[in-house]
C-alpha cells in the first residue's frame, strides 16, 4: 500500500505543478489585454482541464463510481459551454 | 505429496481489484453537487448577462486587480494540493504528518482570505459597490459568495487538523478526511471557472 501511497504523491505533485503553470498562462493572458472569441475558447479549454484534473485526480473521483465522474465532469462541461454559448451571444 | 505440491496446485489468488469507491460520505458529496449547481447557475447568469453589455463588462473587467486573483488561485490549488498529501499520508497511517500538511493548507487558505480582504478593501475605496454597475453587482456578489465557502472551509480543515493530531485517521479511518477533503476541493474547482470568468474572459 505504502507504494501505491508513494506514487500517488508523485502524481499528485506533477499535478499541482502543471495547474500552476496553466493559473500563471491565463493570468499572463489577462494582462496582456487580448480578449475575442479564440482567447475565451483557450481560456475555458484551460479551465477545463484543470478542473478535471481536480475533479480525477485531487477528488479521488477517477477511482469514483461512474455516476459521480458523470455528474462531476459533466457539470465542468455545461458550466463551460455555457459560458462559451453565452459569449458567442454576446458577440456583435 | 508434500506442502509445496500442494500449494503448487492451489488456484493463484484472484488479482488485488481495487473496486470502485466514492472518497467521503454521501451526504457531503449530496452537499457538493447542491454547491456545484449553485455556482453553475451563478455562473451562467454572469455569463448571460455579460452578452447584454459586452463593453461595459470589459472596461470594468480591466481595473480589477488581476494579480491577486492568480495568486489566490494558486494559493487554493497549494492548500487543496496540501489536503491531498495529508488524505494520502493518513492512508499510509502517518496521520500526524498528514496534520502538518492540513496545518500547510490551512495556512494557503489564511493567505487567500487576506488577499480577498485587500482586494476589496481598495475596490470599495474606488467607489465600486453592489450598485455601482451590473458587472460589480456580479463581481462582489459572486466572489463574496465564494469566500464564505472559503470560511466553511477553513473551519472544516480546522477540524481535520485537529483530529489528524489526535491520531484519528488512518488506513481503516478514512471517512472524515476524505470528505473534508472532498469539501475543500470542491472550493477550489468553483475558484478555477470563477477566475478566467470573471477576472480574465473579455
Amino acid at each position: 500500500m505504502i507504494r501505491d501511497i508513494r506514487s500517488a504523491d508523485r502524481r499528485s505533485t506533477v499535478l499541482w505543478g502543471l495547474l500552476i503553470v496553466a493559473t500563471a498562462f491565463t493570468w499572463a493572458v489577462g494582462e496582456g489585454g487580448a480578449g475575442g472569441p479564440v482567447i475565451a475558447a483557450l481560456l475555458l479549454g484551460v479551465a477545463l482541464l484543470k478542473g478535471a484534473a481536480v475533479i480525477l485526480d485531487f477528488m479521488a473521483l477517477a477511482r469514483a463510481p461512474l455516476l459521480w465522474k458523470l455528474l462531476t465532469l459533466g457539470w465542468l462541461a455545461l458550466v463551460c459551454a455555457l459560458i462559451g454559448l453565452a459569449y458567442w451571444k454576446g458577440m456583435p | 505429496m508434500d506442502a509445496t505440491t500442494t500449494v503448487a496446485l492451489a488456484p493463484a489468488p484472484p488479482p488485488e481489484r481495487h473496486d470502485a469507491r466514492l472518497a467521503g460520505d454521501l451526504a457531503i458529496w449530496i452537499f457538493i453537487l447542491a454547491e456545484l449547481l449553485a455556482f453553475g447557475v451563478f455562473f451562467a447568469a454572469y455569463a448571460f448577462a455579460r452578452a447584454n453589455d459586452p463593453a461595459l463588462f470589459a472596461a470594468e473587467q480591466l481595473a480589477l486587480n488581476r494579480s491577486a486573483g492568480a495568486i489566490n488561485t494558486v494559493l487554493l490549488l497549494t492548500a487543496s494540493y496540501f489536503v491531498v498529501r495529508a488524505v494520502h499520508a493518513a492512508e499510509a497511517g502517518r496521520g500526524h504528518r498528514g496534520a502538518r500538511w492540513l496545518l500547510a493548507a490551512l495556512g494557503c487558505a489564511a493567505g487567500f482570505v487576506a488577499i480577498k480582504l485587500a482586494e476589496y478593501a481598495a475596490a470599495f475605496e474606488a467607489g465600486i459597490s453592489l450598485s455601482s454597475s451590473t458587472f460589480h453587482m456580479f463581481y462582489l456578489s459572486l466572489t463574496f459568495f465564494h469566500f464564505m465557502h472559503v470560511l466553511l472551509g477553513m473551519v472544516i480543515l480546522g477540524a481535520l487538523w485537529v483530529n489528524a493530531r489526535r491520531g484519528r485517521y488512518d488506513a481503516d479511518n478514512m471517512n472524515g478526511i476524505e470528505s473534508g477533503a472532498a469539501y475543500w476541493h470542491m472550493v477550489d474547482l468553483v475558484w478555477l471557472v470563477l477566475f478566467p470568468l470573471v477576472y480574465v474572459i473579455r
